[in-house]
């Protein structure tokens, strides 16, 4: 027993069967995970999927209809959002529009009934890390949007919160922007070891700077692991589609081998060496996912496993260029190639290439 | 106005010329039936009274003079302050802002009920609001009259309730005018409210309560501040005509509850009246208003700096 709390008590947040219905509609349904302390933690999904449904639970705008919510090991999930120590960047900021930048970073301390020393020297102090020193008496109408940003976040973390929570906060900004924001807020919550959760449906911020990340749709929690863990050993078809751009290629198991590789057949019955995680018969239909940057094309086959196909449209890309090959009716898989290492002139719609399956890209999925 | 988050809005430069033309009407009936009526008036309070009514063209300060000093029966004696128009004044000012209280505090609740409710039930409750403009002011303050009076039904069900011993005298009290006020006017403090409501973005709640904001602190430090231009519209929605208004102290008032609004009708109305000196008091009342009003503007363009 002590040892079970000692465990939960190192966790900042644990969730346990944590559900949300609107009405007749089930926003989540029965979701348990936790989250460590320090961590940077993502929730993933396409919008509508529960995951700032999921934010504002844990924030308290939300009401929990079952389960519990506990942050370093005590209840939360009943108390207000005004006595919830957890802080939240919101999706538009919400900064106050009457309050200049100093007041909008010290109105928690405020409420927290800090003394105006404490107040002053801590927003100067979240003044600096966010760099607005020359903007600290503008109102948030004065600033661009990557500055209220900033401020929202010094705003945010200026109470010292246990838990960072941030919804879609860099939706809001341009491309550019939003890479640069990316690199600082991984920093930031470096240097702070506060825990971030952060909700996004942009799987490339989730990649690029969580530690882990929580794939969700439809209320539920699809898959957690780390960035490398959920793109290259997606554990479905939801996960593998929504995390960068698969194949996905309708299978039957035909046979197991040696430890997690088996052999599968495909539509058009040629046969694919793929891995798996999960415990598959002979004759089971599921799914192969492989990358379309993990395929090898080639005028000629590598080896006999290899797929033949025809040549389909190109597609441009910058650093790359994506080809469409039919492998049969109704099979085509998308073949991505960095131009550095192709001539694209040897390459024209209608060609027969050769494409070339290592045996450890393609996954299994079992439906 | 409050700055709400978001930029600006540009102007289209291809449409641009064409908002000139479309002001002419404004302009026209602004000069014809509110800029030439108010020039007449102050040349009016400046010219001598005619007995029967109207006006003679020659120039006096008489009806000013007769405002604030007391010159006598004969207007031969030194001259003293006279306290009865004054005193006309600062009744009215009261009234007019117990009037403009009496409407927030029940305007204000009125309005963050409607501008929470979902669309649809919002246009119900919008169209509740405005139902008693179907009816003219007149009737509907005749009808509080009815109403409030020592044998009318208010204080029937009062008596019937054990709540009081005997009937109330509500009527020809400061308090009934008020009422009477408060019942003209409590829409013009709702729908601007309600519409600064509309607009206010409910995260802000959310953020300052993500902040340790107590509910009553989130109202007086966020939402009140953020929504200030619409309740001081109201405010001023209310104050202003009920400064001049004449039909409730009229109905529901007494001698005792006399309002400048009266007083510069009954100058214009009959034999009796006294042309000049009605204009005069009307100029005093707008430059009273307008000092107001200055002074909210100045107020106003002090917070955007």
């Amino acid at each position: 027993m002590l040892q079970d709390k000692l465990m939960t008590k190192k966790d900042a947040i644990s969730l346990q069967e944590v559900r949300k219905n609107f009405g007749n509609f089930t926003a989540i349904s029965s979701v348990s995970f936790n989250i460590s302390d320090n961590e940077f933690f993502t929730l993933l999904g396409p919008s509508g999927c529960g995951k700032t449904t999921l934010l504002r639970m844990i924030a308290g705008f939300e009401a929990t209809s079952a389960g519990k919510i506990k942050l370093y090991g005590d209840e939360i999930e009943n108390l207000p959002p005004d006595k919830r120590p957890v802080n939240t960047v919101f999706q538009n900021y919400a900064l106050f529009p009457h309050m200049n930048v100093t007041e909008n970073i010290g109105f928690g301390l405020q409420m927290l009934g800090w003394s105006n020393l404490e107040i002053d020297r801590r927003v100067m102090e979240m003044v600096e890390l966010v760099k607005l020193n020359e903007f600290a008496n503008r109102k948030p109408g004065q600033l661009s949007g990557g500055q209220q940003q900033r401020v929202a976040l010094a705003r945010a973390m200026a109470p010292k919160p246990k838990v960072l929570l941030l919804d879609e906060p860099l939706s809001a900004l341009d491309l550019k922007l939003r890479k640069d924001m990316r690199s600082e807020l991984k920093k930031l919550q470096r240097e702070t070891g506060i825990t971030f959760i952060f909700v996004t449906h942009d799987q490339e911020e989730a990649l690029s700077m969580s530690d882990r990340v929580a794939v969700m749709s439809s209320g539920k929690v699809q898959q957690i692991g780390s960035p490398s863990e959920i793109y290259e050993y997606p554990v479905n078809r939801f996960v593998a589609d929504f995390i960068g751009e698969t194949n996905l290629l309708d299978a039957t198991v035909e046979k197991k081998t040696r430890g997690e590789l088996i052999i599968c057949r495909l539509s058009n019955d040629q046969r694919v060496t793929a891995s798996t995680n999960s415990s598959v018969s002979v004759g089971q239909s599921g799914a192969i996912s492989i990358r379309p940057e993990s395929l090898i094309m080639g005028k000629r086959p590598h080896d006999s496993t290899d797929l033949k196909g025809v040549l389909g449209q190109s597609t441009y890309l910058g650093t790359d260029t994506q080809f469409e090959i039919r492998l049969g009716p109704g099979l085509t898989v998308a073949v991505r190639i960095q131009n550095s290492v192709l001539n694209l002139e040897n390459f024209r719609n209608g060609d027969q290439v050769f494409v070339h399956f290592a045996d450890d890209v393609a996954r299994f999925l079992v439906d | 106005m409050a700055a709400g988050t978001g930029s600006g809005r540009t102007v289209s430069s291809t449409f641009s010329p064409v908002k000139v033309w479309l002001l002419l009407p404004s302009w026209l009936i602004i000069s014809f039936f509110l800029a030439l009526p108010v020039l007449l008036m102050l040349i009016y309070s400046f010219l001598t009274k005619e007995f029967r009514g109207g006006v003679i063209w020659e120039p006096t300060l008489a009806a000013y003079d007769r405002f604030i000093f007391d010159r006598g029966l004969f207007g031969d004696d030194p001259p003293k302050i006279e306290w009865v128009y004054i005193s006309i004044f600062v009744r009215s000012i009261f009234q007019a802002t117990g009037a403009t209280i009496l409407c927030l505090v029940i305007g204000f609740p009125t309005a963050f009920f409607i501008a929470t409710r979902a669309t649809n039930s919002k246009i119900i409750w919008l169209f509740l609001v405005t139902v008693p403009y179907w009816v003219n002011l007149l009737i509907r303050t005749v009808s509080m009259k009815f109403l409030i009076r020592e044998t009318g039904p208010l204080n029937e069900l009062l008596l019937t309730l054990g709540l009081v011993d005997a009937p109330l005298k509500l009527i020809n009290t400061n308090f009934a005018v008020q009422l009477g006020l408060f019942y003209s006017y409590l829409p013009f403090m709702v729908l601007p409210i309600y519409a600064a409501l509309e607009r206010y973005n409910f995260t802000f709640s959310e953020a300052a309560s993500d902040l340790y904001a107590p509910k009553w602190t989130i109202l007086r430090r966020i939402l009140v501040p953020i929504v200030k231009p619409g309740i001081i519209a109201g405010c001023i929605l209310v104050f202003v005509p009920s400064l001049g208004a004449f039909l409730a102290p009229d109905l529901l008032g007494g001698a005792k509850t006399f309002m400048i609004g009266s007083l510069i009708e009954d100058q214009f109305k009959g034999a009796a009246g006294n042309w000049p000196f009605g204009a005069a008091a009307s100029m005093i009342l707008l430059s009273l208003v307008l000092i107001v009003l200055t002074y909210y503007a100045r107020a106003q363009a002090k917070e955007q700096i």
